[in-house]
């Protein structure tokens, strides 16, 4: 399998002055050298708690914000080769541009409430000046019937404040994937809606991601969510990676202590079902540490990798 | 389907413009206000309106160099030194209506008791002139309605530079930010320090300001201050949007973005702004008038100037349609204009609001 | 057991310019001594405005027209602002979906408890209320030195647990939790379940759960009621509920929640949009989002009623048969 992106040593660091006066500044490393690779076809979910350096990754990766070291790689439809994004020209750049798109957690903020939703839409096609206006057009129709909101003449003059919650995140997702990325990134595109609209959505992501071939990077703190959509699951806190694995055998083999409370404390749907009670415990991540001690990230094999650091005092 | 879909088009348009509407009237302040506005938006229109219909002789009624030549018989009387008397109350009250001090009749006969033909100006409100006449004879309700045209002109256009200005360095100091927004925002600072009126005084004492010299003045001064401090914090949570970020990620260039996402979404707030300095404008041309500072040939504080300088001010209610009209009317179209600005601000500020 | 709380036919709109909002439409039910009473439904269904009618908190514009809350058997509907002072905190409590925002951020975390306590037990010496807060705080698992501490320098999590503590500090009867959770992250959301849970057992006290989520519902409620467009549709024990569950609306939320154990199944999506609560008439809302619609439910022939299907399960009659 070829990969659509690598990610190695990623570091995103903050300088927060301590106080009006002080010129001291210290230094958050909101993304503290994070790697990983998503592979042609697959999904990885990112999760962790608030705060953990889930959409710092998301929006270094979008170039949205400049990461602080380390090297993203792309894959170039052209040769398959990898390529690193920092030596890309101009034209790479535009390329690069047309296959990464993002969709984010709030539908109501996602969307220019002063533009038409053919607008909106529109808007990628007008930037990189594809095809002539007609296309344009059509490809716009095309699309908002691939995301099921039909007929899309009743839609295209509509303005986004006249649309639901479910609706907006479906005109996000048509904007994103009129350029046909190769690569996704979604940040909770689901978190803000409701449960009755929220599978409907996923669904909908999952079968276009399939159709179109499309990758993608999931973001969620729901680990629920990511094992309904992910082939694999990260596990990131405080900006640092836990573990990866492929997502079941995540679910049902986690090593990290980590790793193992956020698993105790998520609900079940079920009331005959009751929740172990997960006491932090180092024991067996030590053990495994023990044996590999020159590494930062063990690979347990079955693409399972652990990371060793115990997040002194952080845990609880 | 493309005209289809115009015409799906102007409808969502119209229906978006009758629920603003609907908010708006709401607002009972707001509605006052409009009404206030247009009562004088009419009185603008209405003049040249007499003029070309020829119901108002140009000659008779211009509210500059018209004349009408009105007299009325007055008796004589000798104004006595020392009050009260009998007839007299205070010194105001002689001459009485329809009687005329010996003392300022100059180059004429006339005695005590006699009964002469003079010119009544300034005339007080008749079938003929329903404000009256000034003391060179013109129509006050002609001036009042010339008076209204220079508000409209100078307020509207000062404060469309104005906010012009203010949207345009606003949303620059917002969207560039580092030394582009430190700049600006000094510059606002240092305007909003400056005293206003003092410093349109120094203006017209060195240059003659026509009306169209102070729209530019007053919007200058208007643009580059507060307001662009308060459009950049708008700006400024536009910017951070993901409808930014997401034509960002798509590679959308930095003016693009500026014009087709940050510019819409501020121009709300500026509209608003707007409305609130016309206020500003028409208010600051009347004091500069009534100092007698502007090259002008009729406003509303010039009325208000010329009606001082012949005395008439003194001389309390007696010449009242001199001062009182003029007056109320600035009074009123800056309290309408603000009170439509209030109305506005419940509309796009939803939490004004009422359920 | 007895019952501490009896709602019977309550409903609530709100006057807006569009019309009536019909929040809360003919809801019965009962809280029994020492039970936990969960209410789910999407956004917009009525829950937090159900929790508002209980403690007469709602908005100037929203008004009860019918039905009766009796709590402790003392009817609460029609009860002066000075006497429902007295019941609300006193006997029933509120904790917030937003815990950042109820606290005032001027004054520090252990005076706005006293505050409270001061409210209704003004014989008590600030010793022993100061003492008192100690205690809860053990209770809740909060450090002492929070009491001295102003909101701003308090986690998320450890403001709702103060939150928590203040909804103690004045010995309820009842406490209705609304969305506690909603803004924490999960482990910290499993942290503060449990405090709810423990308090609760020391307390012997009564809870209303309000969530959107089915999950914490499953895991914290004896008892449930499924709000739909301002209706409850569906109520009942949990676990009946759970395992068969009989309103249309109520398998599809339970099968549209994704859940980390067990065979990773295919979820069902729930189309359409939940219906305006304006000018309704008391025909089924639900109908014209119905998977599969018997023809009754099509053509919303039936009005809207419970029926009784076991001794404690009762669902609408209208979706009962549309599979």
């Amino acid at each position: 399998m070829t990969k659509i992106l690598e990610v190695k040593n990623l570091e995103k660091h903050f300088e927060v002055s301590k106080g009006i006066f002080s010129r001291n500044k210290t230094i958050v490393k909101a993304v503290d050298g994070i790697s990983f690779e998503i592979l042609k076809g697959e999904s990885l979910g990112l999760v962790g708690q608030s705060g953990c350096g889930k959409t710092t990754t998301a929006r270094a990766l979008s170039l949205l914000d400049p990461k602080t070291s380390g090297t993203i790689l792309f894959n170039d439809s052209n040769d398959n080769s990898m390529i690193n994004i920092d030596d890309l020209d101009e034209e790479g750049m535009k390329n690069f541009r047309r296959n990464i798109q993002m969709i984010f957690q709030d539908p109501y903020e996602s969307l220019n409430p002063r533009w038409t939703i053919k607008d909106i839409i529109l808007e990628p096609l007008n930037i990189h000046n594809i095809g002539s206006t007609e296309d344009r057009e059509e490809a716009v129709k095309e699309i908002l019937q691939t995301v099921g909101i039909t007929p899309p003449e009743n839609y295209l003059p509509r303005y986004p404040h006249e649309l639901s919650g479910g609706q907006r995140q479906r005109v996000s997702i048509a904007r994103t994937l009129i350029m046909k990325p190769r690569f996704l990134i979604c940040d909770e595109p689901t978190s803000m809606l409701d449960v009755s609209i929220r599978i409907s959505i996923m669904d909908l992501m999952m079968k276009l991601a399939d159709d179109l071939d499309v990758s993608y990077l999931y973001i969620t703190h729901d680990l629920a969510v990511a094992r309904y959509m992910c082939n694999n699951i990260a596990v990131m806190f405080n900006g640092k990676l836990v573990e990866i694995a492929p997502t079941e055998e995540l679910l049902q083999n986690p090593i990290h202590p980590y790793t193992k409370r956020l698993i105790s404390s998520i609900p079940i749907p079920d009331p005959t079902y009751t929740r172990e009670n997960y006491e932090i415990d180092f024991t067996e991540l030590r053990s495994i540490k023990a044996a590999n001690q020159d590494s930062s990230m063990i690979d347990l094999g079955n693409k399972h990798l652990l990371s060793t650091n115990e997040f002194e005092g952080l845990l609880y | 389907m493309k005209n289809n879909n115009n015409k799906i088009e102007k409808k969502l348009r119209r229906e978006a413009f009758s629920k603003n509407w609907k908010l708006f009237k709401q607002s009972r302040l707001g509605m006052v206000g409009l009404y206030i506005v247009f009562f004088f938006f009419i009185l603008t229109i209405l003049q040249p309106i007499l003029f070309i219909t020829g119901f108002w002789n140009e000659a008779v009624y211009h509210p500059v160099v018209g004349y009408d030549d009105l007299t009325s018989d007055f008796i004589v009387v000798d104004c006595p030194k020392e009050y009260p008397t009998e007839k007299y109350q205070s010194r105001t009250d002689c001459p009485a209506r329809n009687e005329v001090n010996i003392k300022t009749l100059f180059y004429n006969t006339a005695e005590v008791g006699d009964t002469i033909e003079l010119n009544l100006q300034p005339a007080p409100p008749s079938r003929r002139h329903i404000l009256g006449t000034d003391s060179l004879g013109r129509d006050v309700f002609s001036q009042i309605m010339e008076g209204s045209q220079v508000a409209f002109l100078l307020g509207i256009l000062s404060a469309t530079l104005g906010v012009g200005i203010s949207t345009l360095l606003g949303t620059i100091a917002a969207f560039y930010g580092g030394r582009i927004d430190a700049y600006l925002m000094r510059q606002s600072d240092l305007v909003l320090m400056l005293p206003t009126l003092p410093l349109l005084f120094i203006i017209s004492a060195f240059a003659e300001l026509k009306i169209w010299h102070l729209a530019v003045v007053l919007g200058t001064i208007g643009g580059l201050g507060g307001s662009v401090i308060t459009i950049k914090s708008q700006a400024l949570q536009v910017k951070v949007k993901p409808f930014v970020d997401s034509a960002r990620i798509t590679g959308g260039s930095n003016m693009k973005i500026l014009f087709s996402h940050v510019l819409p979404n501020v121009a709300p707030l500026a509209l608003l702004f707007m409305v609130f300095s016309v206020t500003g404008a028409i208010a600051s041309e009347s004091v500069l008038s009534f100092l007698g500072l502007l090259n002008i040939e009729m406003s509303w504080g010039l009325m208000i100037y010329l009606a001082q300088v012949e005395g008439f001010i003194f001389s309390g209610m007696k010449y009242w349609w001199l001062i009182l009209p003029a007056g109320l009317s600035v009074t009123f179209l800056t309290g309408g204009f603000y009170l439509v600005g209030r109305g506005l601000d419940e509309v796009f500020n939803p939490r004004l609001r009422k359920r | 057991m007895s019952s501490i709380l009896e709602v019977t036919n309550l409903s609530m709109h709100y006057e807006t310019i569009s019309g009536n909002v019909d929040a809360v439409k003919d809801v019965t039910f009962n809280v029994k001594q020492g039970e936990s009473f969960g209410l789910v439904g999407e956004s917009g269904c009525g829950k937090t405005s159900v929790a508002m009618t209980l403690l007469q908190l709602q908005p100037e514009n929203g008004k009860i027209s019918q039905g009766s809350i009796k709590f402790d058997s003392n009817e609460m509907i029609g009860l002066s602002e000075n006497e429902l002072r007295k019941i609300r905190w006193k006997g029933m409590s509120i904790v917030f979906q937003g815990a950042m925002n109820a606290w005032n951020p001027v004054v520090k975390v252990g005076e706005q408890i006293r505050e409270a306590m001061r409210e209704h037990s003004p014989n008590n010496s600030k010793s022993e209320n100061t003492k008192k807060i100690r205690e809860l705080f053990e209770m809740v698992g909060l450090d002492e030195s929070v009491i001295e501490r102003f909101p701003h320098e308090l986690s998320g999590g450890m403001k709702q647990r103060a939150m928590i503590a203040l909804a103690l500090s004045c010995d309820p009867k009842l406490i209705i939790a609304d969305e506690p959770t909603t803004a924490l992250d999960v482990v910290i959301q499993d942290q503060i379940l449990k405090e709810i849970r423990k308090v609760q057992e020391v307390f012997g006290l009564s809870l209303i759960y309000i969530s959107h989520d089915i999950a914490v519902i499953a895991e914290m409620t004896d008892n449930m009621a499924v709000m739909y467009a301002g209706s409850i549709v569906e109520l009942g024990k949990t676990e009946e509920i759970f395992k068969d569950p009989k309103h249309a609306y109520t398998r599809m939320l339970l099968e549209s929640t994704p859940s980390i154990i067990g065979e990773k199944k295919k979820l069902r999506s729930l189309d359409g949009e939940p219906p305006t609560l304006i000018n309704n008439d008391n025909k089924c809302l639900f109908s014209y989002r119905c998977p599969n619609p018997t023809n009754e439910c099509k053509n919303r022939e039936l009005d809207m009623e419970l029926i009784k299907i076991s001794s404690s399960h009762y669902v609408d009659k209208c979706c009962i048969d549309c599979e």
